[in-house]
């Protein structure tokens, strides 16, 4: 699906945020030199179609208490990954979870389980109940705990790019 | 900056669901039970003080035709700093983590083109002289964070 010229225009105003102003579409609509009404439509459909997945915030977990942030990382048997994937994908405290392929000799891990806490004990503890859960079928395992967040502005159009 | 109890429900409410209506700000606020200008104020305060990362429209690079990859790298230590200015002024590097492994860096690449993704890291190759680790995903098994302030 290729993005019309109009609809790239109105991403690359809208994608470093909607201004905070009563009329936030209608602001947008006299830069781009659209109608409001048409601002609002075209957004609508672009929620529809998928391109846009939401319009909202994204908070700072790490303002909001959730400190301990780990990415935990499993070599499971091929033959296994599937089945146990969605196993650890269903768990409650995990957030993100992807099969992604090996790096060998520098990363042998296959199976990524995004975990949060208040602390790194409360991430620990967590990561125990998958390591149990997935038993037998681990080879080797480790978290990477992230000490920075070092840029969050989230997918943007480039400045210049495939129209 | 502190948060009270009227932040944390506006953040609740908000993450997703955010109204396309001529008055917006009026919807949300509404139903929070706030003053159209409180509810602007307060998201202006929280935004500033980095406590809202960001507002607006959230893409799927995906959707767009595009595509989306976790990538990694071994940043030596003294150069991290330079290195991060670097990798980030990359506009396809949508979020970027240090983190305490070997690979100290993980970012997001978001590209326009599948293609965009090997492209940029070749890219960002070149103007390091470093390796990025790929780590495409194969298969998503759940992907629905949300954070109850």
């Amino acid at each position: 699906m290729s993005i019309a010229t109009q609809d790239r225009a109105l991403i690359k105003a809208c994608q470093a945020g909607l201004p905070l102003v009563p009329e936030p579409y209608a602001q947008i609509a006299d830069q781009l030199d659209m109608a409001q009404v048409d601002v609002m439509n075209r957004l609508e459909a672009l929620l529809g179609q998928g391109v846009i997945r939401r319009v909202g915030i994204a908070p700072n977990h790490y303002k909001l208490g959730m400190a301990a942030n780990g990415m935990t990382v499993w070599d499971i048997d091929d033959a296994e990954a599937e089945e146990l994937g969605a196993l650890v994908g269903a768990m409650e405290d995990v957030t993100h979870c992807y099969l992604r392929p090996r790096k060998r000799p520098v990363w042998p891990y296959n199976l990524f389980a995004m975990l949060h806490g208040s602390t790194r004990d409360e991430v620990e503890e967590k990561r125990q109940h998958i390591l149990q859960l997935l038993g037998p079928a681990v080879r080797a395992h480790d978290v990477l705990y992230s000490t920075q967040i070092l840029k969050k502005t989230g997918l943007r159009l480039a400045s210049k790019g495939a129209t | 900056m502190q948060i009270d109890d009227t932040d944390r429900q506006i953040i609740n409410a908000l993450q997703t669901g955010f109204p396309i209506a001529p008055r917006p700000f009026a919807l949300a606020a509404e139903r929070l039970g706030l003053a159209e200008d409180d509810l602007i104020a307060r998201l202006a305060r929280m935004k500033d003080a980095g406590i809202i990362t960001r507002f607006g429209p959230f893409l799927d690079a995906a959707a767009m035709g595009g595509a989306f990859c976790l990538c990694a790298m071994e940043i030596p230590p003294a150069q991290f700093e330079a290195m991060t200015q670097t990798v980030n002024s990359f506009d396809e590097v949508a979020h970027n983590y240090a983190r305490d492994h070997r690979l100290n860096m993980w970012f997001v690449l978001a590209t326009e083109t599948p293609e965009g993704i090997t492209e940029t890291a070749e890219r960002i190759e070149a103007s390091t002289g470093l390796p990025v680790f790929q780590f495409p995903k194969l298969k998503e098994f759940f992907v629905g964070f949300r954070v109850a302030a």
